[in-house]
């Protein structure tokens, strides 16, 4: 850790870890009501349940992002932090605004649309909040140095809190509610996101493979452009069925086929940096978590996404189990492990200590990254019986739910077995530092520099 | 990756490409915003209002889908009006909806549970003008079975 206002990042990291827990939590309620239809049905209704898991990653994931950002910020822009107490501040709104939204829910207390259940006062308070975050990082970078990787990184930032505003807007015809929500869900995650993405990617291929700067620069702006050419155009994937034209079946599935490929472009891109690098990196946990997002990105949001997303084959598959596979592997991969990638990477620096508990931490690596591939199998596989059942045979939907009881128990499986890797991953991570591996590092000297 | 491409040039096509794709998309979702006002959707009375402010108050968008879209724990609700015959006898599907949601939670043994929801003469209405003008979106044909 160069800069002292990287520590900024900690609150952040450890915030973020904890929502996931309790986003784990939620997310084993909700399967267990899958499997036990009785299961809190009345003191916590499956639809409170769900809120609460959908709310709590997508809040978590984004103080991971901010998190991420004070951390590599100072780095990139060779500069400290513009103001440490404001993000400490904006950070605490942040967490009041989430926690707020959280509690309310269990009250029945929240707005009605998709992921944007957050009641008014919650919405202002975290648009408030980001609005701080974005400021105090710009000026880190206005008065600092400007690289393709903050610069890609503070684009899709702002870029995404532009698109949050559309969450104001919610008329009253049912079409064009859903016709300008997919500007803030789909752009997020099938657009700007993946600059973010992209860019703390690009940073940790540099930091850990030595690869030389202009190289992974001009890889980060061809991925970024495949990402934005494909994804913009491929907002038409959700346009198929819900009172827009029909031009979109075309447009839609040739764009959202095109969005494959900037994932494809991020696993060539990180596993080249790692076999072309020079450096051998200590921290070989990182160096794991960092591959294996590329990888699990590019078939959960890339390989699962272009399964159903031809307008034909979508026309049976749109609002199935298989939808919730493709969500469930496409968060894990392209955002989850980024942000645990970069956590894992972070910690030993803030912690002023060689790389601790790899084995750990490699361990709740395989095993998470196991048990959502094999939920996503299960899912894949109800969804696809399911499409068959409801929507070629016409069978009644509960009737149909009823065949599916056994992908259900063996999905609620595979969450608890994410809940053990994901204590593992805490554990490692925040738990007293002991094991070092990495003593044969042949070039510890460059190491200690980063 | 071809040498003959500098940084430089990969940003210009970044940010010009992206510009570009942009106000294409932004276009067509123009295009569309107007599409759907003018063609796929019916007018709204106040109650078809009324009635997407209830469906949204009591979050049932988080077990069920409509349109396709929401959470896959319940029935498709987009065309739950034509489920329930009401494209032929629409006095018959409202008070079957109306009896069907008074009656939850059912508490069958081994069925999902619909909870209890506190919704007055008005409401319920108003929720069943909602989905009966839902029902009658232009959606390409889709689902592609009445069983939604």
């Amino acid at each position: 850790m160069k800069y002292e206002t990287q520590k900024v990042a900690l609150p952040f990291f450890m915030l973020a870890m904890a929502l996931f827990a309790l986003q784990i939590v939620f997310g084993l309620a909700a399967a267990a009501a899958y499997v036990w239809p009785h299961f809190m049905s009345e003191a916590m209704p499956f639809n409170i349940t769900r809120t609460s898991h959908t709310n709590l990653l997508i809040v978590w994931l984004l103080i991971g992002f901010m998190g991420s950002t004070y951390y590599l910020m100072p780095e990139e822009a060779e500069n400290e932090i513009y103001s440490p107490k404001l993000a400490y501040f904006q950070l605490l709104l942040f967490a009041i605004a989430g926690a707020g939204a959280l509690i309310s829910y269990q009250f029945g207390i929240h707005e009605g649309r998709h992921y944007l259940e957050q009641p008014l006062w919650s919405k202002l308070m975290i648009t408030v909040s980001f609005l701080m975050f974005l400021f105090n990082t710009s000026m880190t970078m206005l008065k600092g140095r400007k690289t393709a990787i903050n610069m890609v990184l503070m684009l899709g930032l702002w870029l995404a809190a532009v698109f949050w505003l559309f969450a104001f807007y919610n008329p009253d015809n049912l079409a064009l509610d859903k016709l300008w929500w997919w500007w803030i869900v789909h752009i997020w995650v099938e657009g700007v996101w993946e600059l973010i993405m992209a860019s703390l990617l690009g940073y940790l291929l540099i930091k850990m493979t030595g690869v030389d700067r202009e190289i992974i620069e001009k890889w980060l702006y061809v991925i970024v452009g495949l990402a934005l050419f494909s994804g913009l155009l491929g907002t038409g994937h959700h346009y198929y069925w819900i009172g827009t034209p029909g031009y979109w079946q075309p447009i839609g599935s040739i764009f959202s086929t095109l969005e494959v490929i900037p994932f494809f472009a991020m696993v060539v891109f990180a596993f080249y940096m790692f076999w072309k690098g020079s450096r051998n990196h200590p921290n070989k946990a990182a160096m794991l978590w960092t591959l294996g997002c590329a990888a699990v990105a590019f078939f959960g949001a890339g390989v699962w996404g272009f399964m159903h997303t031809l307008s034909w084959i979508n026309y049976y598959t749109h609002g199935t189990q298989i939808t919730a596979a493709h969500g469930h592997l496409a968060f894990y991969g392209a955002y989850v492990m980024l942000v645990m990638g970069i956590i894992t990477y972070a910690m030993p620096q803030l912690r002023r200590v060689q790389p601790y508990n790899q084995v750990l931490n490699m361990w709740a690596f395989w095993i998470m990254t196991s048990a959502m591939w094999f939920m996503t199998f299960t899912l894949t596989f109800a969804g696809v019986v399911q499409t068959h059942l409801q929507r070629v045979l016409g069978m009644n939907f509960m009737q149909v739910q009823a065949q599916l009881e056994l992908f259900y128990v063996m999905r609620f499986g595979t969450g608890i077995f994410v809940a053990i890797a994901a204590a593992m991953f805490f554990y490692a991570v925040f738990g007293p530092a002991r094991e070092q591996v990495g003593a044969h590092v042949k070039q510890p000297s460059i190491v200690a520099t980063e | 990756m071809t040498e003959g491409l500098t940084k430089a040039a990969a940003r210009n096509i970044f940010y010009g490409g992206s510009l570009f794709f942009f106000l294409l998309f932004a276009a067509l979702t123009a295009h569309s915003h107007f599409y759907i006002v003018n063609t796929s959707t019916q007018p709204m009375s106040d109650s078809v209002r009324l009635g997407k402010h209830v469906w949204e108050e009591h979050n049932c968008i988080n077990c069920h889908t409509i349109l396709g879209e929401g959470s896959y724990f319940a029935p498709e609700i987009g065309n739950v009006w034509t489920r329930f015959g009401g494209r032929d006898n629409p006095e018959g599907a409202r008070m079957a909806l109306t009896a069907w949601m008074n009656a939850q939670p059912t508490g069958a043994p081994g069925r999902r549970q619909m909870p209890a929801h506190d919704i007055n003469d008005e409401e319920m209405r108003a929720l069943i003008d909602f989905l009966e003008w839902t029902d009658s979106i232009d959606t390409q044909g889709w689902p592609p079975h009445p069983a939604g």
